[in-house]
């Protein structure tokens, strides 16, 4: 690996989160755009959820990860601590791999 | 939310194990593997730039791989960098740290002193988790599978939490599907990174004014 990879990356990544981070400074945006950007986290954590359990590279998959993740969706709605949900989402993946 | 952060901070850490290892059996020394680590500094990124290395690519599609992941990061920020305050400098790493982890702990919070609070303790704590494992892994060379503990599952299902509050309002609610929909329709179709990247679409939905989506209106 060359060091001009790393170093690229390195500004490039840093770009990336700047460039977002000082972009509308402390202007005051028009309301629908500021209800816009206050729906970011909803859609995009929403869509790594997805990623992160239904995906693998580019292919859809159904594996061990569901079971955790729905297990863990259920102690959310049960008002769970995020230690706990943690840990019944590693928990039940890790088993459900196990036995499969 | 500091017990929940340190404990996202720790998986956060056996996954640098994983990467040191992988970036260091994909040629890469331990100093570069560091580096990466330190300087990158997000996750999703560094995996790809190694594993294209590692699969005999060129550093010119290593690159744009890894870009297209952290240009998300850019769509975190234009959340994060209007609720952080401070001099300049203190932006500047606040920016280094805007990642998934930092962002979707942040915005789970319910008033603006927590989410900021959030944001520096969840950032910092995967900051030097991320780094420690990193470490620990080019040194060691091989670790542990994070799969054979499920601990693949542990991101989703964090994500899981910090998005649930969200969802209270239907306009919140919409976003949500709408993205999880974009996303999971364009993974098969599109470059990694790109299918979160477009999720962010979802936010139109923000567009129509407060009169056709109630969401601001008292229970009742």
């Amino acid at each position: 690996m060359s060091w001009t990879l790393v170093l690229a990356l390195a500004a490039g990544a840093y770009a990336c989160k700047a460039i977002g981070f000082f972009l509308l400074g402390r202007r005051t945006l028009a309301p629908a755009l500021e209800r816009c950007l206050a729906l970011i986290p909803a859609a995009v954590v929403s869509a790594l959820v997805m990623k992160d359990t239904f995906s693998t590279g580019q292919h859809l998959v159904i594996d061990a990860r569901v079971a955790g993740v729905a297990a863990a969706t259920v102690a959310v709605w049960k008002r769970a601590p995020f230690v706990a949900v943690i840990v019944i989402a590693a928990g039940v993946t890790a088993g459900v791999r196990a036995l499969a | 939310m500091v017990t929940a952060s340190v404990t996202l901070g720790a998986a956060v850490g056996v996954f640098g194990i994983s990467f040191g290892v992988g970036a260091v059996s994909a040629g890469a020394t331990v100093l570069q593997a560091c580096a990466m680590s330190l300087l990158v500094f997000t996750g999703a990124s560094q995996f790809s730039a190694v594993s294209v290395i590692g699969a005999g690519g060129s550093t010119a599609s290593a690159l744009g791989g890894a870009m297209v992941l952290a240009a998300r990061n850019g769509v975190y920020g234009l959340t994060m960098g209007r609720r952080i305050e401070g001099p300049v400098a203190r932006r500047l790493v606040a920016a280094q740290l805007t990642i998934d982890e930092s962002t979707a702990m942040s915005v789970a919070q319910e008033d603006v002193a927590a989410q900021r609070a959030a944001f520096w303790i969840t950032g910092l704590s995967v900051y030097v988790f991320w780094n420690i494992g990193t470490l620990l892994g080019a040194l060691l060379g091989n670790a542990i599978d994070p799969r054979t503990f499920g601990l693949d599952a542990a991101f989703p299902a964090g994500f899981v939490f910090m998005v649930w509050p969200l969802l209270r309002t239907p306009r919140g609610r919409i976003a949500a599907a709408l993205g999880s929909a974009i996303c999971l329709a364009l993974v098969p179709f599109t470059p990694v990174g790109v299918p979160i990247l477009c999720s962010a679409l979802a936010v139109l939905v923000g567009l129509p004014d407060d009169e056709r989506w109630p969401d601001r209106r008292p229970a009742q």
